[in-house]
């Protein structure tokens, strides 16, 4: 069985749309549409290339190197890497657990992480489209626009961007490149300076927060036919929990959820992953597709993430956040939400979330005082898990006496992702392009659909609305039909000489 | 106190070339702590974003440096001035998309803006600079020396470098 749309029943002489960014950062991702000559849509893939050779780049490092070395993996999360590295390394050490200093501070350092990621994610990428609707003017739908029509909006945004990089920085300290987080625990404390600068301003960011997702609920308020629908899709949903429920970022046991909501994995071991989850290859992309082993390809592919970790969590540990929880839960009438651009709400909610769990670890004593490293029998090999701000995070590591890593593989939340972010790309093709012309507001609800996964690659996929865009058409023999080029100011130009 | 001028580089250490951004960095700080120039500020990060408008703040100069595919030479310095231009959309954006965001977010005029482009040509994963690279990088820091002298005290109608 293949999944619907993925591959088209007679692809010869189907018109091929491919939407295709050059990016120097860290992912490529692009877009093919097959259209019959009725312009029905007939294949949609999203083909991605990331993290190929990160693998090799790892192996033969020194074990201690690698929770530096792995940061350079990913310029936008990089934290996430180091402490998945950190986590899976403290095992090899047999630092398990680690001090309770270590674990607090390596807290405070991920929920920053995620704050700041997401913060990102929702003010600079994802809010044009949001305030200003997926057809506007593409000169409009970026940061400086919402920062010219929205200003309140973009200053919160930057600011609690700012925020949490610099709790980044004072854990891991430095900006980048951090050192803080090492297998065995942490190498420093937080410095009371930087707490007593820091402490003072959670209280302006959770209310921030909070405005955050008060936007969001009046996004969909405004306007439910197309939030709750658009690129909509049932799946499965995975992610770490806390032993008795509760969300929890940075550690926990596996769970997940079916597309009805009822749970039938809990309380597995992150070391047993590789029991859990099968990573499928095809033929079209280089990234691979996990699924569940034991519901197989065709229905045990899921979605991580904060939709996933918001309706997987029995409750959130924190007043606020477990209050938003409760009425998005409320929102779904009994049903697990799985309206793509829900990912929004969800991850908002988790913003509010980690401002909260912030301003308590910036309280607590034992991130300026207590024993930082431990360390114990010495094994083989490690397994780090972590919510990282887009989804499930795996590291593992092999390691020789020689201390050098002999083996690693890393399953990055946008790979989970990858089934979904397809089915949402197909969901959109059907519901919008099918039938239609191509315009430049219908191919960017391909890229809206994809960037409400904030996969690492939407730095490439958000470019799609602003980068030059290449469209050709080939016809049943080859020929070429139809040339468009989309400038970089949005201007749909078509070649000369080509019959439109 | 905020220092009145700020350098800040970007890049990849581990991507080849694209190191040249914070390696000229860390270069230039020891040139600098060697030759007792105060004032200055040294920053680096792995992509420029809109929150580093707010590292402008407080500044009278800023000088960003960046690998750059395109140059020409082995370097290029070029003023920078507030745009609207094609990368606000992605993860990075450009020195022209930080300065219109600090004018739209600060509600002022950034301060002046200098970007030094050198060239750098492969940039995979893994690989350290190139010889190649490494002899822009050296050119580049020599021009920011006299770049940093002139900084802390511009003659009248000093314009700025446009260099090879």
């Amino acid at each position: 069985m293949t999944f619907d749309l993925e591959t088209a029943a007679s692809p010869q002489g189907l018109r091929r749309v491919a939407i295709d960014p050059v990016s120097r950062v860290e992912g490529h991702g692009k877009v093919t549409i097959l259209l019959d000559e009725h312009q029905h849509v007939q294949q949609v893939r999203l083909h991605i290339v990331e993290f190929r050779g990160f693998e090799k780049f790892i192996e033969g490092r020194p074990y201690w190197e690698v929770p530096v070395m792995v940061q350079r993996l990913c310029g936008i999360c990089p934290v996430s890497h180091q402490l998945a590295a950190s986590k899976a390394l403290d095992l090899v050490i047999g630092a398990q657990p680690v001090t309770r200093s270590a674990d607090k501070i390596r807290r405070l350092m991920h929920y920053g992480q995620v704050m700041q990621s997401h913060a990102l994610h929702f003010f600079y990428l994802a809010s044009p489209d949001l305030l200003f609707g997926f057809d506007s003017d593409v000169n409009l739908r970026n940061i400086v626009g919402v920062a010219q029509a929205h200003p309140d909006i973009a200053r919160k945004g930057i600011l609690l961007r700012k925020f949490g990089q610099e709790l980044i920085r004072i854990t891991s300290g430095k900006r980048i490149h951090g050192t803080g987080s090492v297998p065995g625990g942490m190498n420093k404390h937080v410095g009371q300076g930087d707490r007593d600068l820091l402490r003072p301003q959670a209280r302006q960011m959770i209310a921030w927060a909070q405005e955050g997702v008060d936007l969001v609920k009046r996004l969909h308020a405004q306007n439910p036919a197309v939030y709750d629908t658009f690129g909509s899709f049932r799946s499965n949903m995975l992610s770490l929990v806390r032993v008795d429920g509760a969300m929890d970022l940075y550690d926990g046991v596996l769970r997940a959820r079916d597309a009805d909501g009822k749970i039938f994995l809990d309380g597995a071991s992150d070391q047993d992953y590789l029991s859990l989850i099968e990573e499928e290859v095809r033929p079209w992309t280089y990234m691979k597709f996990p699924h569940l082993r034991s519901l197989g390809r065709e229905t045990g592919w899921y979605r991580v993430g904060p939709l996933a970790r918001v309706q997987n969590c029995d409750f959130i540990p924190s007043s606020l956040a477990e209050t938003e929880r409760r009425e998005f839960v409320d929102y779904g009438r009994g049903a697990p939400v799985h309206a793509t651009l829900a990912y929004h709400w969800a991850r908002m909610i988790e913003v509010l979330h980690t401002t909260e769990v912030i301003e308590t670890l910036l309280d607590d004593p034992d991130i300026l005082d207590g024993a930082l490293m431990t360390e114990g029998e010495r094994r083989r090999s490690g397994v780090g898990v972590i919510e990282a701000p887009r989804g499930t995070l795996i590291h593992d590591y092999s390691v020789g006496d020689d201390d050098l890593v002999t083996k690693c593989n890393l399953i990055v939340s946008t790979t989970h992702n990858n089934q979904a972010m397809n089915e949402a790309v197909r969901s959109v093709a059907r519901e919008y392009l099918d039938g239609h012309e191509l315009t430049e507001g219908l191919l960017n609800r391909i890229e809206v659909a994809i960037r409400a996964f904030d996969p690492c690659l939407s730095c490439a996929t958000h470019a799609l609305g602003q980068m030059p865009l290449d469209v050709t058409l080939i016809g049943p023999g080859g020929e070429l039909v139809d040339h468009v080029l989309k400038s970089q100011d949005g201007e749909m130009l078509r070649s000369e000489g080509v019959a439109a | 106190m905020t220092a009145p001028l700020l350098v800040f580089g970007w890049g990849n250490r581990s991507r080849g070339d694209d190191a040249l951004g914070p390696l000229f960095v860390e270069r230039l700080q020891v040139l600098a702590e060697a030759t007792g120039l105060a004032g200055l500020e040294f920053l680096d990060d792995y992509q420029l974003q809109v929150e580093h408008a707010l590292d402008l703040v407080g500044r009278d100069r800023v000088l960003f440096v960046d690998a750059s595919l395109s140059c020409r030479a082995s370097f290029e310095a070029t003023p920078v001035h507030a745009a609207r231009d094609v990368t606000f959309t992605t993860h990075a954006i450009s020195p022209a998309s930080v300065l219109l965001a600090y004018r739209e977010i600060m509600g002022a005029e950034p301060p002046a803006c200098t970007l030094l482009a050198i060239r750098g040509q492969r940039f995979e994963l893994g690989r350290p600079p190139g010889p190649e690279a490494l002899e822009h990088l050296e050119r580049a820091l020599h021009w920011a020396m006299s770049w940093l002298a002139d900084a802390h005290a511009p003659s009248p109608g000093a314009s700025e470098v446009s260099n090879a």
